[in-house]
């Protein structure tokens, strides 16, 4: 009698529709006599993560899939972990990046995602499983997300050296970043990370005052610049951070810096605006400029990239019909619909050949293998990206992902590292 | 203007005493658990000990001596005093623009509109900036100031300066700029309260004996609104001594304050060394407060 009800729900919005529904469900009940309300409950699933990677279409795709309601708690990365810390029953899904793990996996407070249990497991890229791109080993400094992949076990509070069934997060996107440039201001060309200090630029530049990301693109600067090479520049002593924020401050005495960024929109804003010239950024940031008409390229380096990968992991305490409907998501979005969304909007998501069938296969060589496009790019809302006979900014899939340097990190010094970058900015 | 409030014959206190407790309890419990607590907790946090993801309880004084680590090379300021210095300065800067701003416009309409309908009419034109968000506000400097910006294209347009001035934005000056146009209205408020109070006929007789206009201002309608100036200037310092979001935006980030460094540490789950900070400027801004209150009796006056 429950039974014939049930499809009828994803489609009663309406609180007017409820109402009805719940009647006839009360009525069914009293009928069967059988318990009702459990099998009915409306499955809604608060997905906590940055508003970057929460797309109201994926959840409406998802939706309209499977019934099942996908509700998105925006906050900043580093909010995101500090709720999987102090707030983890907030939350039935988690969009982290790897570097946070090493914050959060102590705490016990995410379980083990079941490989078993996600149909694509096996074909997430190696770049998540082993390091590699193609075959070929990628830079491992700082926190690579093979390193905190893998639990030793479903509830295990220590990441495993090798692959094991159970694993922390199963990647959404990942990017590889680098410096945004305005070429029509700057008038030649940028090859190298040391240009971010020069003082050709002064007054023009810009880096991102989030601690553990500004660390990491100063130090590739420092490198550049051939004041020392780092050992790890995701794991630096207390030397290493002492002389990269030294070089900091005395870049920001000379008046380096117009400006620092902490939001996405300020570094927008900074750079449609010509305050600054070249500065630290982040891929859909330097596409937002660029559909406002103004010319912006996110510069390839020849040091490599700053990576960083993001993933879905679940709390401990998720279990029953939510921890199905959890999984169910996880395994939705491997199946490619959402990966040719996200690869449109120039991100890579976890498991390429799924998303490949998705994509038209003009799009998949614009984006992927770094082909002059065939016919105009267009962004997942129809708005033209790149016109007809681009290049993607840094090539191929392979050119950009085997060109990675390093990784955002969580530091053993990491309270240190912050203590300085304070000074950094109180200089 | 009755001065009694502790006042009254003794009998009635005595049988209003249980009553007087049950309507002061809601309120004294909503203090207790929303103020008193917290504040509590946050002391004894700021004692405790962390490491990357979790708090530690014990008591160790290591958090406070963290944040003055340093701090008696008088020669190179720690990153503390320096912090609070330049807190302080924007604080100072602020408070004596708005306060003289604020005391002109409430003047203004206290003793110049004459009808009470216009006093409500500009009274609302005062708050109208407030009718948007506070960060909408603070941007919209950015295309007004910028090097590209409204201003900088009319000088250099009018022939006035040869480049861009680089120090409208991303400057001590927007900065202060920005935070003026935010609480002048928390002064103008209560100097204006302060001012409607005041006794018409005591302007008349201070220019019956013969004060000039400047005289009456100082020596009649200054001490007559201390009240309101002094609560006004309670407003503003305590605001300006907490804020992060402006000084971090219109200052380019690059300005520190002790409000962003609290914020940059609980975002990095360094909770106990934020509950020290929080504290010490909590202890700070107490002594203002105390310091200011020795200037003005508020109670007397209130």
């Amino acid at each position: 009698m429950t039974e014939p009800i049930r499809p009828a729900e994803p489609a009663a919005p309406k609180s007017e529709n409820r109402r009805t529904l719940i009647k006839c469900v009360t009525a069914a009940g009293v009928v069967t006599g059988f318990p009702y309300v459990h099998a009915q409950e409306k499955l809604v699933l608060r997905y906590l993560g940055t508003a970057v990677n929460q797309d109201k279409a994926i959840g409406d795709k998802f939706k309209a899939d499977t019934g099942i309601e996908i509700q998105y708690i925006p906050v900043t990365t580093d909010d995101v972990t500090k709720r999987a810390v102090t707030a983890p029953n907030s939350f039935d899904l988690i969009d982290t990046e790897y570097f946070s793990l090493k914050k959060i996996i102590p705490t016990g407070n995410l379980m083990g995602i079941d490989s078993k249990r996600i149909k694509n497991a096996d074909k997430i890229t190696s770049l998540f499983t082993k390091g590699e791109v193609n075959g070929k080993k990628v830079g491992d400094q700082g926190t690579a997300p093979k390193k905190v992949m893998f639990l030793e076990g479903g509830k295990s509070k220590a990441f495993a050296k090798s692959p094991t069934q159970y694993m922390t997060l199963i990647p959404t996107v990942y990017n590889a970043d680098t410096l945004g440039i305005r070429p029509d201001l700057i008038k030649r060309p940028i090859e190298s990370w040391k240009e971010l200090l020069n003082p050709e630029f002064k007054g023009k530049a810009s880096i991102l005052n989030i601690p553990s990301i500004g660390i990491m693109d100063a130090a590739m600067v420092v490198e550049a610049m051939g004041i020392y090479k780092y050992p790890d520049k995701g794991n630096m002593t207390k030397k290493e951070i002492d002389l990269t924020i030294k070089t900091l401050i005395e870049a920001k005495k000379a008046g380096q810096f117009r400006s620092l960024w902490k939001d996405f929109n300020e570094s927008v804003n900074l750079m449609a605006s010509g305050e600054v010239v070249i500065q630290s950024m982040w891929s859909p940031a330097v596409t937002k400029v660029r559909s406002q008409g103004i010319a912006c390229t996110y510069q390839p380096l020849k040091e490599g990239y700053r990576a960083w990968a993001a993933g879905f992991g679940l709390p401990s305490t998720l279990a029953g019909k939510k921890q199905d409907a959890a999984y169910e998501f996880i395994n939705w979005f491997l199946d490619g619909w959402a990966g040719a969304y996200l690869n449109r909007q120039g991100y890579y998501s976890a498991v390429l050949e799924t998303a490949k069938a998705k994509m038209e296969p003009y799009e998949w060589a614009y984006w992927m293998e770094g082909k002059p496009a065939e016919k105009d790019i267009k962004a997942p809302d129809g708005s033209v990206l790149e016109k007809a006979g681009k290049v993607r900014d840094g090539g191929s899939y392979n050119d950009r992902m085997g060109g990675i340097a390093c990784w955002n990190a969580v530091m053993d010094e990491n309270n240190y590292m912050v203590q300085k970058w304070n000074e950094f900015v109180a200089a | 203007m009755t001065p009694a409030p502790s006042g009254g014959p003794p009998a009635m206190r005595i049988s209003s005493g249980l009553p007087a407790w049950v309507q002061a309890g809601p309120f004294a419990l909503v203090f207790l658990f929303f103020f008193i607590a917290p504040l509590v907790l946050i002391v004894a946090v700021s004692f405790w000990d962390f490491n990357e993801y979790e708090l530690l309880p014990a008591f160790t004084p290591k958090n406070y001596i963290q944040i003055f680590e340093g701090c008696s090379n008088v020669d190179d300021l720690c990153t503390t005093v320096r912090t609070y210095l330049s807190t302080l300065k924007f604080c100072g800067l602020v408070w004596l623009v708005t306060l003289v701003l604020g005391f002109a416009v409430a003047y203004f309409l206290a003793f110049h509109v004459r009808s009470s309908n216009t006093q409500t009419l500009l009274f609302i034109v005062c708050t109208i900036p407030f009718w948007t968000s506070n960060v909408i506000r603070m941007i919209s400097w950015v295309p007004l100031l910028g090097r590209n910006g409204l201003i900088n294209k009319g000088l250099v347009g009018a022939g006035l300066v040869d480049k861009p001035i680089e120090w409208l934005l991303f400057s001590d000056f927007s900065v202060v700029l920005a935070l003026v146009h935010l609480y002048t209205l928390f002064m103008i408020v209560p100097i204006f309260n302060s001012m409607m109070r005041i006794d018409r006929s005591l302007l008349e007789a201070a220019r019956d004996a013969g004060a000039s206009g400047w005289q009456a201002l100082w020596n009649v309608v200054v001490p007559l609104s201390r009240t309101g100036i002094l609560i006004g200037s309670i407003f503003v310092i305590t605001i300006v001594m907490g804020d992060f979001v402006t000084i971090g935006v219109m200052g380019g980030q690059q300005i520190a304050s002790v409000g962003k460094m609290i914020q940059v540490q609980t975002s990095y789950l360094q909770f106990p060394i934020a509950a020290a900070n929080a504290v010490i400027l909590l202890a700070l801004v107490l002594m203002i407060i105390w310091a200011l209150t020795r200037l003005v009796d508020i109670r007397r006056e209130l």
